[in-house]
């Protein structure tokens, strides 16, 4: 997993509330069995049309916002299916953070398993951040992780939380799979206690 | 004394191997379920890091996302290339890795959150995950039961635990009795209109009161099914003698002295006298009328006596989506919703595709043919739902009305098989959601129960079922 400490990028709105993870990579895209190769497909049926050709008013068709590496989304975005293929697509087009009021649980722990921080801010911030990104692409959005603040392009700067376990992963990059099998003796032996107190299991 | 616990707290805390100084756990699973869609990654991850699955016995494998639900389905013809590729990946993945394995050949194959309640591999008081949304499903049981993305499958079959935070608990109560021609489903959905698609967000939601009670297991196994379509983790429900008599003489239930030690613990899981829950919900079984949805997300339900709503009804957020909805759902506010015309209807699904769905359905239509033109279909949840729908002789009543009687799978609950819809056609569905594309791009879904879809596949409308049922004394 790539680490995520300062990200200066271009960000776009998509104000849209309730934004599903069937809208951000339909089921047809989901019959890969590889990780990378689905950014084409982000917001497929956004995006193009049922021939493949690009919808210009799609917010990332337009030119300002083709290279946006942040997105700033309406309420409750990633809700739906557990599909990981939605932050795989997000991550394959080159998002590498989300600004939102709030998202759907499973896909935002899906996000810091791919390098990509999602960011909840109260939502008047958030209704600043979407003006902010509707000036295009003079408009940079930085993300700074160790000091946990958004700034906009006119200087504005609001603070965010972050889980400290899951900000320690984002900043050095780090495999969860691995620090976990460094606990392979606490699990070992509440398999051992487990296979006592409920040996049905 | 100690605390007052609730039932998902007594369950968290069977289950933690370990807990670090800020809070975070590792939580042990008792059951992982696994199919072809969420998994190829997770195995590869496993053989680049020449890595082990640590609990072979404790994880079950079904594909049931891609596969063809036709007659002719042995014929790999029938498949996409791709389609064909991952279900091969979960044979070989399944074969090398030494998991517990329904092939498609499999009378037991079907969809992964039926199998797993009628293997008895879910059981009161365990966690199960599987990679997807829906398992929230074994919460039925009283089980700790959600879903995980692709990596925490990878991680929970490398370790046999998760990386967690507890979340908040959320009582959702329905006093009283249903009124006839009210199911779980209805129950279901008239929570999310209630909470909204974020409303149980960072939430393990317990669903408890008489209407849930009297409610059979498939009916609380609908229930707890779309939790997460009203944003929370989980959806449980304290086991009970109804629980206890499902799980009893399943393959993978205990047997013997361990049946009697296992149901001595499950009697222990409840919800102590006082124990605290962060948010609660209240909803008068009677009030619940049967429902519909009528925009793109399982929160836009009405009442089946309803009328199309407006966009100006909402909060300016809220108003935008919902122009979109109505945009895309091709309808008008104002308009009644059992003036919607139905071009196909869709039985199935692990929302509603166990037997007593086949048979409120079934109940309906026993007698009557579907509307001419009608595209109908039943998509039992599993090889051993439809033999023993075929048993019963639902199978033939659905084929003299004029419905499809397929193979077990998900098919058109999210087309990512063949069972698909065409731009503009609109379903009358018995599944989970009804976003943009769902069920084929363009596709207009509205959700009901069973009976709901039964009642339009004959009337080719939206129907209130109640219209269509005898006098009840």
């Amino acid at each position: 997993m790539d680490k995520f400490t300062k990200l200066t990028g271009i960000a776009a709105p998509m104000p849209l509330v309730n934004i599903d993870t069937d809208m951000i990579i339909p089921k047809q895209f989901l019959k890969t069995i590889a990780r990378t190769g689905l950014g084409k497909n982000l917001f497929d049926e956004m995006r193009y049309t049922q021939d493949g050709a690009e919808i210009p008013g799609f917010v990332l068709n337009q030119p300002a916002y083709r290279k946006a590496e942040i997105l700033v989304a309406g309420d409750n975005f990633g809700c739906g299916s557990s599909r990981e293929h939605a932050p795989w697509a997000l991550l394959d087009f080159g998002i590498r953070a989300v600004i939102s009021t709030s998202y759907a649980d499973i896909f935002y722990n899906n996000c810091f398993k791919n390098g990509i921080l999602p960011i909840v801010l109260p939502a008047d911030q958030v209704a600043i951040l979407m003006d902010d990104a509707k000036k295009g692409a003079n408009a940079r959005v930085t993300i700074d992780l160790e000091s946990q603040t958004v700034t906009t392009s006119d200087g504005q700067s609001f603070p965010f939380e972050v889980d400290s376990h899951r900000k320690h992963c984002l900043l050095n990059g780090l495999d969860d799979i691995g620090l976990t099998l460094e606990k392979a003796s606490a699990i070992d032996s509440f398999e051992k206690k487990a296979a006592t107190l409920r040996p049905w299991v | 004394m100690p605390a007052p616990r609730t039932l998902y707290d007594k369950i968290w805390d069977d289950h933690v191997a370990d807990q670090a100084a800020d809070g975070t756990c590792l939580l042990y699973i008792d059951r992982h379920l696994v199919h072809e869609v969420t998994s190829p990654q997770a195995f590869e991850g496993l053989r680049m890091t020449g890595r082990k699955v640590r609990a072979p016995e404790k994880t079950i494998a079904v594909p049931d996302h891609n596969v063809p639900t036709t007659l002719d389905r042995a014929n790999a013809a029938t498949m996409t290339e791709d389609s064909r590729i991952q279900v091969e990946a979960l044979d070989k993945n399944a074969r090398d890795f030494g998991v517990n394995y329904y092939p498609v050949s499999d009378v037991r194959q079907g969809i992964v959150h039926i199998v797993g309640p009628e293997q008895g591999w879910t059981l009161p008081g365990m966690t199960v995950v599987c990679g997807d949304s829906h398992t929230a499903t074994h919460g039925a049981f009283g089980a700790l039961a959600h879903g995980i993305g692709t990596s925490e499958v990878e991680h929970v079959l490398a370790t046999q635990t998760l990386i967690q935070k507890k979340s908040k608990n959320m009582k959702v109560e329905i006093t009283g009795s249903l009124r006839p021609g009210v199911t779980a489903k209805d129950i279901t959905l008239s929570v999310i209109g209630a909470t909204g698609t974020a409303g149980g967000t960072g939430y393990v939601i317990e669903y408890c009161g008489q209407a849930i009670r009297e409610l059979s297991m498939e009916g609380r196994m609908t229930v707890c099914n779309m939790a997460i379509e009203g944003g929370a983790r989980a959806g449980i429900i304290a086991p009970d003698e109804k629980t206890f008599a499902y799980c009893l003489g399943r393959p993978h239930a205990p047997k013997g002295a361990q049946w009697e030690a296992a149901v001595a613990y499950w009697k222990t899981l409840y919800t102590d006298e006082g124990a605290h829950f962060d948010k609660v919900l209240t909803l008068k079984a009677e009030d619940i009328a049967p429902v519909v949805t009528w925009g793109t997300s399982p929160e836009d339900v009405l009442p089946i006596t309803g009328v199309v709503p407006s966009p100006s009804q909402f909060e300016p957020g809220k108003a935008e989506a919902v122009q979109r909805s109505l945009d895309y759902m091709g309808l008008t506010p104002g308009q009644k919703l059992t003036d919607i015309a139905i071009d196909t209807v869709f039985i199935g699904s692990c929302t509603n595709g166990r037997i007593e769905d086949l048979r409120a359905a079934a109940a309906v239509l026993k007698g009557k043919k579907i509307k001419a033109g009608m595209r109908a279909m039943v998509v039992p949840g599993s090889g051993l739902v439809r033999a023993q729908a075929e048993e019963e002789g639902l199978a033939q009543i659905f084929l003299d009305a004029g419905f499809e009687w397929r193979l077990a799978g998900c098919s058109m609950c999210l087309a990512m098989n063949p069972d698909q819809l065409s731009p503009g056609e609109r379903c009358a569905a018995t599944s989970n959601r009804n976003f943009e594309g769902r069920q084929g791009r363009g596709g207009r879904t509205h959700l009901l129960s069973p009976a709901m879809a039964a009642a339009a596949a004959i009337t080719g409308h939206l129907t209130d079922i109640r219209q269509m049922m005898p006098e009840h004394a």
